[in-house]
Order: structure tokens, then C-alpha cells, then sequence
């Protein structure tokens, strides 16, 4: 993140924009909110305060730099030589603490008094409940009803954590509609509080100020990778995409680099083809969701679909304005996995490695089955998360195996 | 042939009132006898939503109507040929409300257009921004005589005010507090606000929303601007009732 300077082709432009995607879709009551944020958040995330307390924070309270492992058994069964990238063994989980970190400090020094935030998984909210109790900075979190159900252990962890967690009671009352209501929330508290966006998503400048945040992880990759590989790429990069945060900090170093191949795993659902899909490149057409202008899942009258997936993290029916942009240049690698595909890769990474990884990262591990590896390819996947949060739905599936 | 709107600020400055109800709300073809309700109880002009699965600027009277009428089967598509039908009936400027991307899917050349051949004298349109307005929209929209109303909201500041003044062309939406529709009861702790507004006589005639709810908060608001537009109160007014006409002009009949 020491690189404030560069510019990718595949970074934001002035206007906000990744080629055709982006922008901010806010109503005017959102508008000083959002100019302040762009207006200062370059500013103060290079700052070299904002720097020192960011770095520290990461390395003594997230545990940073998360270790790259070399899956040898997970190496030998898929013919390549695999990295995972152990995002999981940070504080609270996942990646998300990268950004909620980077975050909390940004609204500090904005002098905001409240924070709220949207949460799918859980993992974000327990993120951003988290930074907020360490800053002691008030936090309400939108979560859909759906999901307080079907994660229920994360919001015990926020409310232990002193959260406030507010049911999405509208629509699919999923990731989207805690999107909204937070948004809304926004709209009725203007002045003091900041949003905590958890992906790479929502009007600019989040997309940008959310990839910055996770580009430790690839700032990493490139140091572990040349110390273990004695060059600072590797072949591939996988990751899983919903709003596609953690693909955006582990391509982002890389999305320069051409000889990196930046393979992006969405969440299939049922499959492609059903109606129980998440899969927004393959389902989706290009509109606005939660202010950006991106690829959605949508009708042909411009009604946002309704998404599914098992993972809660990746059952969001668009993804950030940065993947579409990947995806329709063709810089990236857009493929999907279904539930069961994802479920599987994840009871075989707790056989072969010992590691129990999160629903949403088992998609991207989904596909070391789906590809074809040279002997000698070096290929990271970004392990995300680990599967604590999901072990009901883990065991429901494997009680059902051994019927 | 000249835009409704302009005839309506032409021959009245004070005291207008707007309604707002959502398109195929309660039923799917109720949007033109609660339109032609609304002109024969009085209203000045009408907003028509359109209604939207993720209503970010909406609270939860308009938010539900839009689920309804999108379970209706009611479409952007629908609403514009329903319009057809309007026009032959109703002659008060009409402005449709809505969001974003259901005018994308349309296509915004066919959207100004449509507009056009069917009588819609302007749009809302929350979260399209002046920015993007200007750069991708304003010329198309001017080439089918469509006015595209800002939203003005207290914490716009002065200088923005004034850029959004010299770029409107219909009149100025003063939204009432900084908050989501219908969330409040009421403009209490507006007045500094809207008196603010009224003191620098702005090129636009504006028009508050976001609240009102009432008799006594359209005359408030009225004291400071040209008109107030009624959202959530009006859409609750008509849910759940037999008889929508009796109900959309008994709900006029209170306010005046």
C-alpha cells in the first residue's frame, strides 16, 4: 500500500470509473457524505500516521502477515504446486479486519461518532463490531433476517462485542438488503457516522478505498512468493467473488502483471442455469446496485433478482464495479462453483490439510478440481476465511453423507 | 406543444400541491382512476412512482407499495402505456419518480422518448447525479422536452445550490430532512432550513417534499416555497381500501 502513486490500467479513474463500471448512483442526500470520503481518503490513508497506526494494528492485533502455506497434499493430488493464502488465521476470522482496521481509522480522523456497516456472512459485522469496540465508536449492524438465522454464531459474537444488530426485514432479507438498510441509515444520520462498507462495492469511493485496504494481501503474496519461489508472482491466483473483496486485495498487486492469471470463483448456486444462482457474470447484465454501475442479476424490466447461495458472503447478486471491469476486458478468469462442488472442496481441505475453510472460500478451492495445472505451476488460493461460522451447515451435510 | 409544468408555475407560484403514488398500487390498474381522482379533487400536479426492488431512498410506506405493485405485475413498460391511457383523461402536468436502473433496462433514449409521446412532462429520478446527469443525460433528455427535477436537501451547500439552480429546468424538490421518505411525522426544525432557501431567491421554483404528511405541514412548508408534494401519507391513505377514488379524494379533501 506504500504505492499511492501507480496506476494501473485497471484502476479507478478520475470520474470514479473502472472502464465502464462504478461511479457514484447516490441520491443528493448521500452526496456531502460521499465528496468528503473522496475528497480525503487518499489524503489520509497515505498519511503517514494513518500508515503507522494501519500497520501496526495489522500486525500486532490481526496478526499480520498471514502466513502463505504450501498445501503439499492438496499440491500433490491437483498436479501444481498450491499456496494458500491463510487470510483465515487472522483476528475475527477472514479478511475482512483489513479493511474495517483501515476503515475505523479513516472515519477517526474524519471525526465521525458512529459506525455502522452491512453484513452477510457475519464476518464483516463481527469485523467492523470489532474495530469499534477497540476505538470505542458506537456500531449498529444490518443484517438479513435470513442470515441472523443461518449464521447465528456471529451475531452472538457482535452483540458480545457490543454491537447493535438490526434485522433486514425487506426483500430477500439477505447481504443486498442489509446493503440497503444500511444505506438508508446513512441517508437519516448524515453528519456523525461513517459506513463501513465491507466490499469492494457501493458508489466511489468505496470500490477503490475497500481494494486499497486488502491490497496487504497481495503486497504479502509478492514478498512470501519471492522468498519461497525466488520470483514474486505465481502462476495463478484464485479467489471467491461476491462483492469480491478478498479477489481484489489478492489480484491487486497483480492486475498489471500479465503473466499473473486472476481467477475469480463466484458462487453458482444450484448451478448456472437454475434460478438458485449467484453467479452475476454469468446471470448478470450491466445496471446500478447500491450506487455503482456494475453487472447485476436482474430482470428485463431492471428489478434486482433475488440471489442464492450457501455461502451468506457470496449471496449478493452483483459484484464490484473492479470484477465487472476484469471480467468484461478479459483480464480475469470468471468461473463458478456450486454448493455442492464448494461443500466438497471443503471436507477435502479438512482431509488433506487440516484446515476447515469458510463456505465462501471453498468455492475458490472448488476449482482446483475444474482446472487443468501445468506440473510446476505455482497457484495461490486465497483462503479467506475459516469455517467456524459454518460448521451447522457443514455438519448437516456431512451427517447426510454418511446416511 | 409546451410542458405542463411550465404552464402550472406560469399561472401559480404559491400554495401547489403535488401527490405522489406509486404506479399499479393497490392493484395494477388502479394508477389511472386514482390519477384521474387526484385532478378531480384538486391536486396541481402528480408524481407517479415507478416502482423499484431496492428503493434506497425510501422508507417503509413506499418501499412496501413498490413490492406490491412489482408482485402486481406492474413494469416500466406497463406504466408508460398505462400513461397513454392517462393522457386521454388527465390533463395536470405528470412526473414520473423512480429509480435508476429500471430506466437503464428501458434504455434512456426509448425511456425520453416514450416520455415524450405519452405526455410525462418530467422525471425524478434520486440517485441519477448531476455529474452523470450532465455528462450522459441532459442532452437527450432536453431533445424530448423532459425535465429532470434535483433533489436539495440541508446539508447542500450554498455553492451547490446555486450550480443545481442554473441546471434546473422545472423546479427544485427541497428535501425536507435528511432522511429516507416518510420517516418523519411532520417538518418540525425544517423552517430555518427552508427560509434559508426561500432567502436566496433561486432562478427555480421549489417544491418540498419528504414529510408532509398533513394540512398544517403543507402550510408550513408552503410559507417558504411554492409547493409541497405528499409520498408516503397519500400511498397509506389509499392501502387497504375498498374504494381507492373515495379514499385519494377524501385524503385531498384534508389538506385543502
Amino acid at each position: 500500500m506504500s504505492d499511492s502513486g501507480t496506476q494501473s490500467k485497471y484502476s479507478v479513474n478520475k470520474r470514479g470509473f473502472y472502464g465502464d463500471f462504478g461511479g457514484a448512483y447516490i441520491p443528493e442526500m448521500l452526496y456531502p457524505n460521499v465528496k468528503e470520503l473522496e475528497d480525503n481518503y487518499l489524503r489520509i490513508i497515505y498519511s503517514e500516521s494513518f500508515q503507522k497506526e494501519f500497520r501496526g494494528l495489522l500486525k500486532d492485533y490481526v496478526g499480520r502477515p498471514s502466513p502463505l502455506y504450501h498445501a503439499k497434499r492438496l499440491s500433490e493430488k491437483y498436479g501444481a504446486k498450491i499456496y494458500l493464502k491463510r487470510e483465515d488465521l487472522n483476528h475475527t476470522g477472514a479478511h475482512k479486519i483489513n479493511n474495517t482496521i483501515g476503515q475505523i481509522l479513516l472515519a477517526k480522523e474524519l471525526g465521525k461518532k458512529r459506525i455502522i456497516a452491512e453484513t452477510g456472512a457475519g464476518q464483516h459485522g463481527v469485523a467492523t463490531a470489532t474495530v469499534c469496540a477497540l476505538m470505542n465508536l458506537e456500531c449498529v449492524v444490518y443484517m438479513g433476517a435470513v442470515d441472523i438465522l443461518r449464521q447465528e454464531p456471529n451475531v452472538k459474537r457482535m452483540l458480545m462485542l457490543g454491537a447493535k444488530v438490526v434485522s433486514a426485514e425487506s426483500g430477500s432479507k439477505t447481504l443486498k438488503d442489509a446493503t440497503n438498510e444500511a444505506i438508508r441509515d446513512w441517508i437519516n444520520n448524515p453528519v456523525d457516522t461513517h459506513y463501513i462498507i465491507g466490499s469492494v462495492v457501493g458508489p466511489h469511493p468505496y470500490p477503490d478505498l475497500v481494494a486499497r485496504l486488502q491490497s496487504v494481501i497481495s503486497e504479502e503474496m509478492m514478498e512470501q512468493l519471492q522468498e519461497k519461489e525466488g520470483r514474486n508472482y505465481p502462476d495463478v491466483v484464485v479467489a471467491c467473488v461476491g462483492g469480491g473483496s478478498n479477489a481484489a486485495g489478492a489480484f491487486y498487486h497483480y492486475l498489471d502483471n500479465e503473466k499473473v492469471q486472476l481467477v475469480a470463483v463466484e458462487a453458482a448456486g444450484h448451478g448456472v442455469d437454475t434460478d438458485k444462482t449467484a453467479a452475476t457474470t454469468a446471470r448478470g447484465s450491466e445496471g446500478v446496485i447500491h450506487a455503482s454501475k456494475t453487472l447485476l442479476m436482474q430482470t428485463e424490466d431492471g428489478q434486482i433478482v433475488e440471489p442464492h447461495s450457501i455461502s451468506a458472503g457470496l449471496d449478493y447478486p452483483g459484484i464490484g464495479p473492479i470484477h465487472a471491469h476484469l471480467f468484461k476486458s478479459g483480464r480475469g478468469t470468471f468461473v463458478s462453483a456450486t454448493d455442492e462442488e464448494s461443500v466438497a472442496a471443503g471436507f477435502e481441505l479438512c482431509r488433506l490439510e487440516g484446515i476447515i475453510p469458510a463456505l465462501e472460500s471453498a468455492h475458490a478451492l472448488a476449482y482446483l478440481k475444474k482446472a487443468k495445472f501445468k506440473k510446476d505451476q505455482v497457484v495461490v488460493v486465497n483462503l479467506s476465511g475459516r469455517g467456524d461460522k459454518d460448521l451447522a451447515t457443514y455438519i448437516k451435510w456431512f451427517d447426510e453423507m454418511r446416511k | 406543444m409546451m410542458n405542463r409544468l411550465d404552464l402550472l408555475f406560469q399561472k401559480k407560484e404559491s400554495n401547489i400541491l403535488s401527490i405522489f403514488t406509486t404506479a399499479g398500487y393497490p392493484k395494477l390498474n388502479d394508477t389511472l382512476p386514482v390519477v384521474k381522482a387526484l385532478q378531480e379533487a384538486g391536486v396541481d400536479f402528480i408524481e407517479i412512482g415507478i416502482p423499484f426492488s431496492d428503493p434506497l431512498a425510501d422508507g417503509p410506506v413506499i418501499q412496501d407499495s413498490s413490492t406490491v405493485a412489482i408482485e402486481n405485475g406492474m413494469t416500466l413498460k406497463l406504466l408508460l402505456s398505462q400513461m397513454e391511457d392517462i393522457r386521454k383523461e388527465v390533463s395536470l402536468p405528470i412526473l414520473l419518480m423512480g429509480y435508476i436502473n429500471p430506466v437503464l433496462q428501458y434504455g434512456i433514449e426509448n425511456f425520453a422518448k416514450k416520455c415524450s409521446e405519452t405526455g410525462v412532462d418530467g422525471i425524478i429520478i434520486p440517485d441519477l447525479p448531476m455529474r452523470e446527469y450532465l455528462e450522459d443525460y441532459k442532452q437527450i433528455f432536453d431533445q424530448y422536452n423532459l425535465k429532470n427535477i434535483f433533489l436539495v436537501t440541508p446539508q447542500t451547500s450554498e455553492e451547490r445550490i446555486r450550480f443545481i439552480d442554473e441546471h434546473s429546468n422545472g423546479f427544485i424538490y427541497l428535501v425536507s430532512s435528511s432522511s429516507t421518505t416518510g420517516k418523519k411525522a411532520g417538518i418540525d426544525g425544517a423552517e430555518e432550513y427552508l427560509s434559508r432557501i426561500q432567502k436566496m431567491n433561486l432562478k427555480s421554483p421549489t417544491i418540498v417534499g419528504f414529510n408532509i404528511s398533513n394540512k398544517e405541514s403543507f402550510l408550513k412548508a408552503t410559507k417558504y416555497a411554492s409547493g409541497a408534494i405528499i409520498g408516503s401519507a397519500f400511498v397509506r391513505a389509499i392501502t387497504n381500501q375498498a374504494d381507492v377514488v373515495s379514499a385519494a379524494k377524501n385524503f385531498v379533501h384534508t389538506i385543502r
